[in-house]
């Protein structure tokens, strides 16, 4: 009992309070940075020849249709600052492109990333909620009303900029033109197609009624409710290149899923020939020095083609074994003496 | 501060969130912190006003709080107890109207010191009706701060008395050996002399604070470089492209390209004010309340004696602990444990104390070591502890020398002895070295057991006896011996002489050669060990040369010329061929540890000058015997001069010989013609030396002419040691060095003359367990002993230095990186202030994914462990200089966070530029690019965390790896379905961690970039520990080796010195009581006639040897009491007269 008043005030004694945790103390010795630097060395230099190799499997066909540049393959420079132009860009393919094939497009020095742009758009609207398509965001600014005051659904630049240009692929077949199909479903991310974006409550089982009181985007030919009639899962915002548009892109030049080539003799890629791209030209970009590109690329499991990464491991790879063998040196030659040998 | 930008929407880069949340945080936290830490210091202030005090209030004594005494109030003070405010004291228990105090925490002075009340006030005594009645005005100076001075008089009843220091008893002393008294209270509280010594309370920060602030304030101004980089980038590019992109990008009304680039650069001091850290503050002082709370856990800075834990009063200085460079000590109840005991003696030729196992080999003394058994002797005290058996049997063995010895102890000396009950002795001594040789004497068998003016009763082994007191030659700093003239009640006559060696020496008898060689040889040792000693020596009188002797003293003493002369003249004469007996030797006991601690302390380069209020022979003494002087040393200057010309001489003196041939005086006028202070540099000298200064001395020393001579002569030494110094001189050296030398100072003492010092250094500690609390209330840590001190400094204040630094390197590392990136995106992004992150990133960034791991560094990181720390003091050397954290530092830092941010930003853009999934779909979109990127971060930040610490506990691990798994968590929490379809405008993320880390490719990419970024750091480091290791890579170097976790504590060896060096006649007082002794007003209680046959002699009542009371101590509190002794003197004839 005394002994307890005696040291009332005595800390306790744990390995918490008295700084006793047990602890691991790494130290960067000489056994563990040199091997550690080889061997990430090596598996860097592993990656990034795996990396590499694959990539430069992936097979790209690109083609610019701006229009800047007169071109033999295309004659797209006179679209050039017409709209609901028709325009071809002709093309050989020497290699059976691999199948799945899939076809982009493209755009560069085009700001998708812009504040104002990303800012320009109401979610609420195009999670199908009907209140905000009567009154849209202020974000949306100029796209918000129209003229006559009337809510613009949906609101915003970044919609208001839908990519409009169409493509249709024919191989020349003995001078034939044969239409190569395309499949445009499940190009969008299927969280924005079944999550994030949905269409109104249909009224009175139309979808165009319940866009009653709205009015299309300035740019649009033709209101969000008509983008394809011809598939109603495919229509108002749950229309697949509205969705691909929608997912704005990180950088000033960027690519964008249009089709895939995938069906029927197809399935296996595209065989070698020629081959005619015919494009609706539609989208102008020549006022803001902008291309316009279309891809037909395969894919692997890394993804499209992108030597970058696969060139990064490799060097890093081979800056590590060459920083390894210089702290070798260092360890073995130029070491501070320690004082007690 | 960048909140307010926020809310503006065509700037408005961020939601308000972002800002809003850490902000609101950030605030709470320190509001939290500041009210708890006021809410302890009201709590100890508390203590303090709640101290109870008896008050007189309407004729009536009531008991009150100390806060509530106020002027003009008459309190009663018991004894013990401290006094309450500066009193005029009214009247006392006492005979005379005497009170006795000790003034210890005052001015660090043990003896007591005698107070007497004016007669007039004295007469009521403790009447209640008269004090309330009294109502006399009392006229005084001003408040001041001189503690050795009073002036005033007091009116009443039409008489005007004046008033002096003698009369007023001071805050702070404490009440001894009276049963009461009572005063009425001049000045309170802050009024009183010890508050108007103790110095400005200022609000302390530490160095880092200052530099933190600065760069901060770097950091503003870099955030509007970069935003205006920006906006410049922004005008530009709205004049070339956007101005075309119009097409889809229609600008608002009214905005040009100016326009939209002086909103952008708004927009970006949003998006980039995470540079500016908000949490920075806050988290800094959550760590240093973190590491304050690890003190107060501390049980090896627990003193278990007085139950006390260390405590960390201020929580905001703990890094400064690590930087110490100078330390102002305290010496008495700081160094020293103001004990005295009676250790070894030498007696005819042998030497006792001792302690010796079989083989002869000394043993070290401990505490369970068993003592001798004085139970033979009813009257001894069993305090009182001795190890070496052959004393007492020699005593037992009636040795005649032995005895011989003792009975000089127990004559020779000015102690009182109160006997309450019988068999019950205490001694009231003069100063403790006295009292511990009675005390020693006492227990071998020779009691003192009273004493009147004219006698001295003790009991030689059982026997009592009586001596004739015929005459006390008292002591003083010249003499440096006293001696008593006694009659045995046999009727022989001899003298008993103690004093320092050396003057005993020359007066000895010839006879006394052989012994002296052996006695000289034991006082070596002794004093080899650091104890005080005294030799002893008798001498038989011839009754015929007494007599004349004693004529001729009386002559002298009533001389009205050349009084003092003659006086000497008569003592030497007596004083001579004198028969040794031996010598004592004493211990001023040291805290624990103490010794050791100063060594530790030394190897950390930590320079420590002892201030001290107490003589210059006690403080030297010490500051042989804990080591801070030593024989070794070249050369001890000791400036004790009266003018301000030889004081210079003397410093200037000292510095020539400490350098030869540097004297740049040029250099040290210029210094003080200029305005600002400058930083003296250190200089570097061979050899080591010691400087004693005493306060005379140091008061010239400290004037403006003098500081910059006088600093730069103490800073070449290696140990300072200023005596009899004030408490404001003491703040003033501390305030000195602080203001000269670039260099954090810590102050450490017990008392309240303390006070000002601790309050004037960067750090002040406290000793706390004892009796004053004053200066563990100004202290910003306090502890029990001395010895904490090596653990608060070594191993705390470097933990608390080294986390503070790698704290701030990592948080402004991790703010940096992550703010950076921003600026290489608005490149491309059209420097529309588009963030990188996501929203809800750049909220939980700092306050959920990172902060835990950091503060999990700065809370529990250590280089090396407690015991290594000490095995190395070098250690500390690096916080001394700066090393860790600086201007320096913190660009290198910035460079990194740019690498860094250059590799996060680029290598995702590289591995996201127009690449695909797997299947074929988009997945280079913004969202996507934010969360690879974030991701980058987070796990890039996080790996650089890990090689920062090198210490990983449980705690940490689980911070980490909890910080890492609650991002993934929390990210696809936040970007989950659920959280979507609740607030849709608030998570548009939706999928994009699904859709994103399930790409081989980001996880390699994330892999590249975390790898990347730390790869040149680890080459970097590796390299300097190969080339350039610091001392604390090579200590860790050296702990890895030694593999075993502790090293074995190393067994220290008590050092023993040969030194030729005699503590002399170090008595911690400086003038003897002689004459209060043989007057009588020192005796309040009268005697009761005791063995038959004894008569008291009315011989000696004119016999009144008046002291050596003045001009021998420039310092000496009383300048000049003799008039006011002589003044009671007479008033002690008259009293006497009426009891008879």
């Amino acid at each position: 009992m005394k002994k307890q008043t005696e040291t009332l005030n005595r800390p306790d004694n744990t390995a918490f309070t008295q700084q006793r945790l047990p602890a691991w103390q790494p130290m960067l010795s000489a056994g563990i940075v040199i091997p550690g630097f080889v061997v990430i060395g090596l598996a860097f230099i592993g990656i990034g020849v795996a990396l590499f190799v694959t990539s430069q499997n992936i097979q790209v066909l690109e083609r610019d249709y701006t229009g800047v540049e007169q071109n033999s393959d295309n004659d797209c420079s006179r679209c050039l600052n017409r709209t609901n132009c028709v325009c071809a860009v002709q093309f050989n393919l020497a290699k059976q492109l691999e199948g799945p094939v899939f076809f982009y497009y493209g755009l560069s020095n085009y700001f998708q990333n812009h504040r104002k742009y990303g800012v320009s758009r109401d979610d609420y609207q195009l999670s199908g909620d009907t209140y905000y398509f009567e009154n849209p965001e202020d974000d949306c600014i100029p796209y918000q009303y129209d003229s006559r005051n009337r809510p613009i659904v949906p609101c915003g630049s970044k919609a208001n900029s839908l990519f409009n240009d169409t493509f249709r692929l024919y191989r020349l077949v003995g001078g034939q033109k044969k239409q190569v199909p395309f499949d445009g479903k499940g190009i969008a991310w299927w969280t924005d197609y079944n999550l994030k974006y949905r269409n109104p409550t249909l009224v009175d089982g139309s979808l165009a009624k319940a866009f009653n009181g709205t009015v299309k985007p300035v740019n649009w030919p033709k209101p969000v409710y008509e983008l394809d009639t011809s598939d109603s899962s495919n229509n108002g915002f749950l229309n697949q290149d509205f969705l691909v548009w929608m997912r704005r892109a990180a950088l000033p030049g960027f690519r964008k899923l249009y089709r895939r080539i995938s069906e029927g003799e197809y399935a296996d890629g595209l065989p070698t020939g020629n081959y005619s791209l015919e494009i609706n030209y539609n989208y102008p970009v020549h006022g803001f020095d902008g291309r316009k590109k279309v891809f037909f690329s395969n894919v692997s499991w890394m993804g499209g083609k992108n030597q970058f990464l696969g060139i990064a491991y490799l060097v890093v790879g081979s800056l590590c074994i060459v920083m390894s063998l210089v702290m070798l040196i260092v360890y073995a030659k130029y070491r501070f003496p320690d004082e007690d040998s | 501060m960048c909140f307010f930008p926020q809310v503006i929407p065509s700037i408005s880069s961020l939601s308000w969130f972002t800002t809003v949340v850490p902000l609101v945080l950030v605030l709470f936290v320190t509001a939290a912190k500041d009210a708890i830490d006021d809410i302890n210091r009201h709590r100890s202030d508390k203590k303090v006003n709640n101290r109870k005090v008896q008050v007189l209030i309407n004729g009536e004594l009531r008991s009150d709080k100390w806060m509530d005494v106020q002027v003009g109030d008459i309190i009663k003070l018991e004894n013990n107890q401290f006094v309450t405010a500066d009193l005029l004291l009214l009247s006392s228990s006492e005979p005379l109207n005497l009170v006795y105090i000790e003034t210890a925490e005052l001015d660090g002075e043990t003896n007591l010191k005698v107070k007497q009340a004016l007669t007039v006030t004295g007469d009521m005594g403790d009447s209640v009706t008269a004090l309330a009645a009294f109502n006399g005005e009392v006229r005084c100076e001003p408040p001041n701060n001189r503690l050795d001075r009073f002036a005033g008089t007091l009116s009443f009843s039409g008489q005007k008395y004046s008033l002096d220091n003698e009369k007023i008893l001071l805050r702070g002393c404490t009440l001894r050996n009276t049963e009461w008294c009572f005063g009425l209270v001049i000045f309170g509280g802050q009024e009183t002399k010890l508050m108007q010594n103790c110095g400005k309370t200022t609000f302390k920060r530490t160095s880092i604070d200052r530099l933190m602030n600065e760069l901060v304030l770097c950091i503003f101004g870099f955030l509007a470089i970069m935003c205006a980089i920006l906006a410049i980038g922004n005008y530009i590019w709205e004049l070339q492209e956007g101005s075309k992109f119009t097409v889809f990008l229609p600008r608002e009304e009214g905005v040009n390209a100016a326009f939209s680039s002086f909103l952008t650069f708004w927009s970006y001091v949003i998006i980039l004010n995470t540079v500016v850290p908000i949490s920075l503050y806050v988290s800094v002082e959550i760590i240093r309340l973190g590491n304050s709370f690890f003190i107060e856990w501390d049980r090896k800075m627990y003193h278990a004696r007085t139950d006390t834990p260390a405590e960390a009063r201020t929580t905001t200085l703990n890094e400064e602990l690590g930087q110490i460079k100078y330390i102002f000590s305290d010496k008495t109840g700081t160094l020293t444990q103001n004990i005295m005991t009676f250790n070894k003696c030498t007696i005819n030729g042998k030497s006792y104390g001792d302690v010796m196992d079989h083989t002869g080999q000394t043993l070290e003394i401990t505490a369970d070591m068993d003592s001798v058994d004085f139970s033979f002797n009813p009257l001894a005290d069993p305090k009182f502890q001795f190890h070496d058996h052959s004393l007492v049997e020699a005593v037992k063995l009636e040795n005649p020398e032995v005895h011989a010895f003792f009975r000089l102890l127990a004559l020779c000396h000015t102690v009182m002895a109160e006997e309450k009950k019988e068999g019950d002795l205490h001694y009231q001594a003069q100063s403790p070295d006295e009292g511990a040789l009675v005390t020693a004497a006492r227990n071998f068998g020779f009691v003192f057991r009273s004493r009147t003016p004219e006698t001295v009763t003790i009991v030689e082994m059982g026997v009592q006896r009586v001596y004739q007191l015929l005459a006390i030659l008292d002591f003083d700093n010249v003499r440096k011996r006293m001696s008593v003239i006694v009659r045995s009640p046999e009727g022989k006559l001899c003298l008993y002489c103690k004093g320092a060696d050396t003057i005993l020496y020359e007066r000895l008898h010839q006879s006394c050669k052989k012994l002296m060689d052996v006695t000289t040889e034991h006082l070596n040792e002794f004093a080899g060990e650091g104890l005080r000693t005294l030799a002893l020596a008798y001498k038989d009188l011839d009754e015929a040369y007494f007599t004349e002797w004693k004529q001729r003293h009386h002559e002298a003493s009533t001389a009205l010329e050349d009084r003092e002369e003659r006086l000497d003249k008569l003592y030497e004469e007596i004083e001579k061929d004198l028969m040794l007996l031996g010598a004592t030797a004493i211990e001023d006991k040291l805290q624990d540890g103490v010794a050791e601690t100063i060594e530790q302390l030394a190897k950390a380069d930590i320079k420590i000058w002892v201030l001290t209020g107490d003589k210059q022979e006690t403080a030297e003494n010490i500051g042989y015997s804990c080591n801070m002087l030593r024989e070794e040393m070249n050369e001890v200057f000791i400036v004790a001069a009266n003018s301000p010309e030889s004081v210079r001489e003397e410093l200037r003196k000292a510095r020539t010989t400490m350098k030869p041939g540097a004297e740049e005086d040029m250099y040290v006028s210029k210094r003080i013609l200029g305005n600002s202070p400058k930083i003296v540099p250190d200089e570097v000298i061979n050899g080591e030396y010691g400087l004693v200064i005493n306060g005379h001395s140091l008061a010239y020393a400290l004037e403006a002419s003098m500081e910059v001579e006088f600093l730069r002569t103490a800073c070449m030494c290696k140990t300072v040691i200023c005596c009899r110094v004030t408490p404001l001189q003491k703040a003033q050296v501390v305030e000195l060095v602080k203001r000269y030398k670039k260099a954090v100072t810590l102050a450490i003492g017990d008392g309240a003359n303390d006070v000002s010092m601790i309050k004037a250094a960067h750090i002040g500690v406290g000793i706390s367990g004892q009796e004053g609390m004053q200066a563990v209330l100004a202290s910003d840590y306090s502890f029990a002993q001395f010895r904490f001190l090596q653990r608060l400094l070594l191993v705390h204040g470097r933990w608390s230095y080294l986390r503070m630094c790698k704290f701030l390197r990592y948080f402004f590392y991790k703010n940096f990186t992550f703010t950076f990136v921003h600026f290489w995106y608005a490149f491309f992004c059209g420097f529309s202030a588009q963030t990188v992150y996501d929203e809800w990133f750049i909220t939980l960034f700092n306050l959920v994914y990172t902060a835990l791991p950091v503060l999990g560094m700065s809370l529990f990181d250590q280089d090396v462990s407690d015991s290594w720390s000490f095995e190395f003091p070098q250690l500390y050397v690096p916080g001394q200089l700066n090393l860790y954290f600086s201007k320096t530092a913190f660009v290198k830092c910035a460079l990194h966070s740019c690498y860094c941010s250059l590799v996060l930003f680029f290598i995702p853009y590289g591995a996201m530029y127009d690449t695909v999934r797997y299947d074929g779909k988009d997945v280079a979109d913004y969202q996507s690019f934010a969360l690879l990127t974030q991701t980058c971060l987070v796990i890039a930040v996080c790996i650089q965390l890990g090689l920062d610490m090198s210490y990983w506990t449980v705690v940490t691990h689980v911070f980490v790896w909890g910080s890492l798994t609650m991002y993934f968590v929390v990210t696809f929490t936040m970007y989950s379905n659920g959280m979507y379809l609740i607030f849709t405008a608030s998570f548009p993320f939706i999928g994009s961690a699904r859709n994103t880390l399930n790409q081989p490719n980001m996880w390699l990419t994330i892999l590249l970039t975390s790898i990347l970024c730390v790869l040149p750091v680890l080459t970097h480091r590796f390299l300097v520990i190969q080339l350039k290791p610091t001392i604390n890579d090579r200590v860790r170097l050296k702990v890895l080796q030694a593999k075993a976790a502790p090293p074995p504590p190393s067994k220290r060896t008590r050092m023993r010195r040969t030194s030729t060096r005699r503590s002399g006649y170090a008595f911690s007082h400086a003038q003897g009581y002689g004459d209060l002794v043989t007057s009588r007003r020192y005796l309040h209680r009268p005697v009761k006639p005791r063995s038959g046959g004894f008569t008291p002699t009315g011989r000696s009542l004119g016999f009144s040897p008046t002291g050596r009371s003045a001009g021998y101590s420039p310092t000496e509190r009383n300048q000049n009491p003799k008039q006011e002794v002589e003044a009671t003197s007479l008033q002690m004839y008259r009293t006497r007269d009426m009891a008879f």
